[in-house]
């Protein structure tokens, strides 16, 4: 669908707790469309936005639809380059394996399992932002 | 250059919706062109027909309207989230039998798609948000 050529990088930036507001859910409407456009995708989740990768959401007790299972389809849509503020997760007492485990298949290795998630450090976000050529911040 | 403008936030609570204007007009004013502005969350409510602020104060709709019809802007309302919070043009409102229909002249209510094309399209896109 994109015409006239080359493939975009296209990052989103999510920052804020899964629930309380809408954005997190609302982000992924569009990281799931955007999926169709074939471009070159990468997520990043910091500040509060870690908390939307937590592992275990139960959402019975404030009535919501619980989307934490879509993050896990991610990688069937081709969305295989989720990075996460290492420091913010640590800021929150939170680490790696309080993360939900999100994996893709490489077709190029013969469906190897890999994982998605990247911890990184702020530099490294730095230079992630300025790689990209269009960045959704939610 | 050619610029996409996402509006993230409704209209009066925030500034969001007024500064994406201010750059838009200022933008169109040196020759840029806005290749679309995409109304996404609460920002949907700035396409709202039924807005009436009181007369000492700005209309954020109808100037983004005015806007639209003096530079052909093509303001594009998502439709899942305009879904959500009762933005309704006339074929909605057939199709889910509502009482009225409120997309201001200008907006269209259209999808996601249309976001991430104007990403792919635009040498910039520019977000205005909380």
């Amino acid at each position: 669908m994109s015409e006239a050529g080359a493939t975009k990088k296209l990052l989103y930036v999510n920052r804020k707790a899964p629930y309380g507001t809408i954005y997190a859910w609302e982000s992924l409407e569009v990281v799931l469309i955007g999926a169709a456009f074939e471009q070159d995708v990468s997520l990043l989740f910091m500040d509060d936005g870690v908390y939307q990768l937590v592992k275990g959401m139960d959402t019975k007790g404030i009535g919501m639809k619980n989307f934490s299972p879509t993050y896990s389809a991610l990688g069937d849509y081709d969305v295989n380059k989720i990075y996460v503020d290492e420091d913010a997760l640590a800021e929150r007492g939170l680490a790696l394996d309080d993360l939900q485990h999100l994996v893709w298949e490489d077709e190029n290795e013969d469906w190897a399992e890999k994982d998605s998630i990247h911890l990184v450090g702020r530099d490294e976000i730095a230079d992630l932002l300025e790689q990209q050529d269009v960045i959704f911040n939610f | 250059m050619k610029f996409g403008i996402m509006v993230n936030e409704g209209p009066y609570t925030h500034q969001a919706s007024d500064s994406a204007y201010h750059f838009a007009k200022a933008a169109l004013a040196k020759g840029h062109e806005i290749f679309r502005v995409f109304f996404y969350h609460d920002g949907v409510q700035n396409g709202t027909d039924f807005t009436t602020p009181p007369q000492d104060d700005r209309n954020v709709v109808k100037r983004w309207s005015e806007l639209a019809e003096a530079h052909g802007l093509d303001l594009v309302l998502c439709v899942a989230a305009a879904q959500r919070r009762g933005l309704v043009d006339e074929e909605e409102q057939k199709r889910h039998g509502k009482s009225g229909h409120n997309v201001a002249p200008g907006f269209r209510i259209s999808g996601l798609g249309q976001l991430i094309e104007a990403g792919i399209q635009a040498d910039r896109l520019v977000v205005f948000g909380d």
